[in-house]
């Protein structure tokens, strides 16, 4: 019999966290305190509190996708439904404040768990498809039912309230945006830390272990689906969590909070930045976010760029973003990143030309299929031109085919440089 | 009890239609265990080739040259796209389709715009077969019928009666035995992968002038075709003809027969507040059962799921 | 594409270039969604506004001193968190007047937005133009200071289309059915209540709500509202479900008329085509096809020639784009939003193209009393048709000050 101190299940526990394990969280704080000093603007602040937001909810979802091994195509609904709850708790405090604005997240990721583990109790009975159906179904019937169910869900128009309304915190109304944006920043702190630590006890390697293998956690004496109801309470608390910080920053709470699409994006969002890492869903909030607000200022087509995007990483980087960048961990080690720098420094520009050109040629096609009569000028990476005369469709295609082939060729390299960097072998052997 | 019938005639239409997208699913699902959540973009692809071939060479071409495309895009991307993504496990298979999904919306609007194409019935089918009681049945919807029934007994016949359908049934089970065999494993994946899609492709040509072919038409249908076939049992030809009519019936009669809740209420003895909109409740009582009518598959779905995982007829968990 | 621009537009966002109000142009931001399903109606509108702005305003020497209009496009996906979002980005480049029309509920969530964002930040305060979402509450219980509705607003064009089914005396049975939302509820409602007023002796046969953009097959509600033996039906219904349900119920043997609020143009009226003619009736305000006017005839000559697939679906964007020019000049600036509120509101009005009766901004509300006229679908000749499809909409009957009378719960703060 094992004690608990040589149990593996326990054995992380004695340091939660390592002296070098603090160090990206304060680096992260300090990149938190000023950010808003370099991105100062009103739509700046909106857009990292969106990000910070998403984070949460990412973070939250991964601890069933990548944690748990868990698919849920429903997640939005505890976080719409913590949401909720806080704008309801809002909404009562603007008539008799006795709490202030910072401790509604609180509210939203305990509305957020009871939900969870109401839910939970029938859908984490089973795992695999079983569970992604439910989590489907009861996605569709929670965010149909917010349209049927006015009195508390504001129908389609859904329901808003005043953040400034509360209880000053420290003569502080969060009027400006500046100042939700720092509440936003310190609640994701705390829950992000919140999560890593959880993933970090015994129950959150449990989770790890149902998620390999079941039967194997079973015999070991714990029952898979407890251990995944914990889980899906424990991600439904922080997706509240994200709920209210929504509900704090946009003021207003409607069916898109719970719907389908938003369920999908979480889960896009999520694979994106990496399942198998912890600052996966973090690096995937924040790309993501930047294309949908950024990129859909540049171009109508944003959303084709963004479901290439999604497939072709599927297809070639299935451990998202993070998995590409962790690959180069091994080189990084071995001192021998370096090898790689010919190879990438060769690639680059021929990548950067095909992904240029490719886009050009989609936006010239667009833009004849498209725009008015009359409106053949266009304008892309600083040139002016006629869309319809087929020149400069020629010629990114051109472009396109001529990097692509460039790349191709100079594969054979890229390989040769990172067997060589991934081996212990000395150089020249 | 004319308007009965009528229903009934119309929930079959709306059942035999999901049931096109349903077997190709279903069978995809039980080969290569992957669920194919593009499924239903196939459907809407054939409706857009269809209507585009339809402009130059009229309905009938589009009927037969529409899904043979989307099979074969199908196919190559089950060769090209699915197998590579296949190693990495079920997850990103799910994903990958996912996406794909987003994808052929996303390229559907890039070259057919984002309005409704006018994707009509042929000229030949556009009249009324019959009517009763004054409700009319068009033509096409009879049509619609014989194809359905038809495709699902050609279906049932190659699976059981055909050399390639006994190598299929057995590759659903064994696919290592079937490979030792000598049988090309993967070719059968992306033959049935092919065909699944094709099937969704001849279901859009068919339901696109009915339901309106526009890029949102995946969408609405993607999930409920999930319901059937989960309903139904996972791999299961006849689960999925049984819990697709059942699912076209359910939402045809919940649409067509105004129960309110506010009946049921009083007759279980509760008083009906006087001042309806002041009530915490108001909305319970103003029910309506066409206004929930969509949802019930959903229910349906997660009561069975909770109950009987397997499905109704489904042999095995997944 | 204007790319350049729009990069210019994303380095603000990323606040790299604080971008401060030109004084040469008056930008205005058009959020409404350029994507998704919604799309095809929100390019369009945006083509007509940009249209507008190029022949009302800036071909005859723009407003003030010679500053142009410019229109700047916004996609917010029709979702009510990236409108949020968008309104953000508009704030920051200056811009301070935002145009929003499609969906209440984004509407709902932009007025919302624009009150607290106007009290807290009063240096760069913005005024809201709705000029299509029609949700009664928006000019009465939800209205501010800061928007005004250039559409005349369900219970509005209800008492207009009430009044002409008033007048029908064959009318016996109508069928009420919309979707189950806050502007399909606003319909069902008023139609009960109007036509329990105005004709008494009309039985109400069925009064349903359908969920939202989920049905699939309207023929089970088509064979209903048949078997119910209606005479006339009303639908507050748009897009997908206005065409989805009037064809179901035409193809299933119904010849009364189907009164719409939205059943014309971006793709509804090509689908129609013939089977609509004589049952499809549409409520709205602007003018008759061909217009009366030759000017006109030229405006939307002139557009078809620039955009082929495009309609002049919404005469009332040209009326935020000439009474805004009005309101500025009136003003003597246009950076003082309030200043331009003050001369929108009660702004006396006849627009120069479509209808020879003057409007008013109501200064209560903030709505815009004008003529609504009921349509019907009908073949029209190019260009004037809808869709490119030879049919369009012909003025039947015409409401001067539609629902002037109505009372309105608005209880206006004024800055």
């Amino acid at each position: 019999m094992s004690t608990p101190s040589t149990n593996p299940l326990t054995a992380g526990t004695s340091r939660l966290i390592p002296l070098n394990h603090a160090l990206p969280w304060i680096i992260a704080a300090v990149a938190l305190v000023l950010l808003p000093v370099i991105f100062d603007s009103r739509s700046a602040l909106t857009i990292m509190n969106q990000m910070a937001i998403t984070i949460v909810f990412a973070l939250a979802y991964n601890m069933l996708l990548g944690q748990g091994g868990m698919l849920s195509f429903g997640h939005a609904v505890y976080m719409g439904l913590g949401g909720f709850f806080s704008m309801h708790v809002m909404n009562w405090m603007s008539v008799d404040p006795w709490l202030p604005l910072p401790v509604l997240p609180i509210f939203g990721g305990l509305f957020g768990l009871l939900f969870a583990f109401l839910i939970g109790w029938f859908s984490t009975r089973r795992a695999g498809t079983t569970f992604a159906m439910i989590s489907l179904g009861v996605g569709q019937l929670v965010a149909s039912l917010s349209i049927i169910i006015v009195i508390f869900f504001g129908g389609e128009e859904g329901i808003s309230g005043n953040r400034t309304e509360m209880l000053p915190f420290f003569g502080l109304d969060f009027g400006q945006q500046i100042e939700v944006y720092y509440l936003t920043a310190v609640w994701l702190l705390i829950a992000a830390l919140g999560m890593f630590l959880y993933s970090r006890t015994p129950m959150g390697r449990l989770a790890n272990a149902v998620r390999d293998n079941e039967e194997r956690a079973e015999f070991l004496g714990y029952s898979q689906r407890n251990v995944r109801w914990i889980s899906f309470c424990a991600s439904g608390f922080f997706a509240g969590i994200a709920g209210a910080l929504f509900a704090i920053n946009f003021e207003i709470l409607t069916e898109e909070n719970l719907n389908l699409a938003t369920s999908g994006t979480i889960l896009l969002v999520t694979f994106l930045g990496g399942v198998g890492f912890f600052i996966g869903p973090i690096i995937g909030a924040i790309v993501f976010t930047l294309l949908q607000t950024v990129l859909s200022l540049h171009t109508d087509i944003w959303a084709l760029y963004v479901g290439i995007l999604f497939v072709a990483t599927v297809m070639f980087f299935p451990f998202g973003l993070t998995g590409l960048l962790a690959l180069h961990v091994l080189p990084w080690k071995l001192g021998k990143i370096g090898y790689l720098a010919k190879p990438y420094a060769k690639m680059i520009v021929p990548a950067l030309a095909l992904v240029l050109s490719a886009a050009a040629v989609l936006e010239i096609l667009f833009h004849v299929r498209h725009a008015g009569r009359g409106e053949n000028e266009m304008t892309i990476y600083w040139t002016t031109f006629d869309s319809h005369s087929p020149l400069p469709l020629i010629l990114g295609i051109v472009v396109a085919v001529v990097s692509a082939y460039a790349l191709a060729k100079l594969a054979p390299g890229l390989k040769a440089a990172w067997d060589e960097a991934t081996t212990m072998r000395e150089a020249g052997q | 009890m004319s308007l009965f019938i009528v229903n009934i005639l119309d929930g079959l239409v709306t059942g035999l239609l999901l049931f096109m997208l349903c077997s190709g699913l279903t069978l995809i699902f039980s080969m290569m265990g992957v669920l194919n959540f593009a499924h239903a973009s196939f459907y809407m692809l054939g409706a857009y080739f269809a209507y585009q071939i339809s402009l130059f060479a009229g309905f009938w071409v589009g009927l037969i040259v529409a899904p043979i495309i989307v099979g074969v895009m199908g196919a190559l991307i089950e060769r090209y796209g699915l197998r590579r993504v296949h190693q990495y496990g079920h997850v990103p298979e799910l994903i990958f389709t996912f996406g794909l999904a987003l994808l052929i919306e996303e390229f559907v609007q890039f070259f057919w715009g984002r309005q409704q194409v006018p994707y009509n019935p042929p000229a030949a089918l556009d009249f009324t077969a019959f009517a009763i009681a004054g409700n009319t049945f068009p033509a096409y919807k009879v049509f619609m019928i014989f194809m359905a029934i038809g495709l699902f007994l050609v279906l049932l016949y190659i699976l059981t009666r055909t050399r390639i359908g006994m190598t299929i049934q057995a590759a659903l089970s064994y696919p290592e035995t079937v490979q030792n065999l000598g049988h090309n494993v993967p070719m059968v994946f992306m033959g049935v992968f092919g065909v699944g899609t094709a099937m969704a492709g001849l279901a859009g040509v068919i339901a696109g002038p009915v339901m309106g072919t526009f890029p949102g038409m995946a969408f609405t249908l993607g999930a409920i075709v999930f319901v059937c076939i989960v309903v139904g049992g996972l791999g299961s030809l006849w689960g999925a003809l049984v819990a697709s009519l059942l699912i076209g019936w359910i939402q045809t009669f919940a649409a067509s027969y105004n129960l309110r809740m506010e009946d049921l209420l009083v007759w279980l003895g509760f008083e009906k507040p006087m001042l309806m909109w002041e009530s915490a409740w108001q909305d319970l009582w103003t029910l309506t059962l066409p206004q929930v009518g969509p949802i019930l598959p959903y229910l349906l779905m997660v009561i069975v799921l909770v109950v009987r995982p397997q499905g109704l007829f489904g042999k095995r968990e997944t | 594409m204007k790319s350049l621009k729009k990069f210019a537009l994303g380095m603000a966002v990323a606040g790299l270039a604080a971008t401060a109000a030109s004084a040469e142009t008056v930008k205005i931001a058009y959020i409404d969604p350029l994507s998704g399903p919604f799309a095809a109606t929100g390019t369009n509108g945006l083509h007509q506004y940009e249209f507008a702005a190029d022949k009302l305003v800036n071909e005859k020497g723009g407003v003030l001193d010679g500053q142009m209009f410019e229109i700047v496009p916004f996609d917010n996906k029709i979702s009510p968190k990236e409108s949020l979002i968008q309104l953000q980005v508009a704030i920051d480049q200056g811009i301070r007047y935002v145009v929003q029309g499609n969906s209440s509920g984004v509407a709902n969530a932009l007025t919302d937005a624009i009150a607290k964002h106007n009290n807290r930040n009063p240096d760069d305060r913005v005024l809201f133009l709705n000029y299509s979402a029609v949700d009664p509450a928006l000019t009465n219980e939800k209205c501010n200071f800061w928007h005004f509705r250039f559409d005349a607003h369900a219970d509005m064009k209800m008492d207009a289309l009430t009044d002409v089914m008033a007048e029908n005396e064959d009318l016996e049975k109508v069928y009420v059915i919309g979707q189950d939302y806050s502007f399909g509820k606003a319909v069902a409602s008023a139609a009960v209540r109007m036509l329990a007023a105005k004709r008494p002796d009309v039985e109400i046969v069925g009064n349903e709500l359908h969920p939202i953009g989920k049905v699939q097959d309207f023929t089970p509600y088509a064979r209903k509202i048949v078997s119910s033996g209606a005479d006339a039906m009303i639908t507050g219904n748009w897009g997908s479900d206005m065409l989805g349900l009037g064809k179901a119920v035409i193809e299933n043997g119904f010849s009364g008329p189907i009164y719409t609020y939205y059943g014309a143009a971006d793709g509804i009226t090509a689908a129609f085509g013939e089977t609509g003619v004589g049952s499809l009736k549409l409520v709205a305000e602007g003018g008759n096809n061909p217009p009366s006017k030759e000017a006109a005839q030229d405006y939307i000559r002139a557009f078809k020639e620039k955009y082929p697939d495009g309609n002049i679906s919404q005469a009332r964007i040209t009326n935020v784009i000439e009474m805004l020019a009005m309101a500025v000049n009136e003003a003597g600036t246009a950076t003082d939003v309030v200043a331009v509120a003050n001369a929108l509101e009660g702004m006396e009005f006849t627009d120069s193209l479509w209808s020879d009766n003057p409007m008013v901004m109501r200064a209560d509300d903030h709505q815009l009393i004008q003529e609504v006229h009921i349509y019907g679908h009908v073949p029209v000749e190019a260009p004037f048709d809808f869709d490119n499809s030879g049919y369009g909409l012909k003025y039947e009957n015409s409401i001067v000050n539609a629902g002037a009378d109505l009372p309105t719960t608005c209880e206006m703060e004024r800055p």
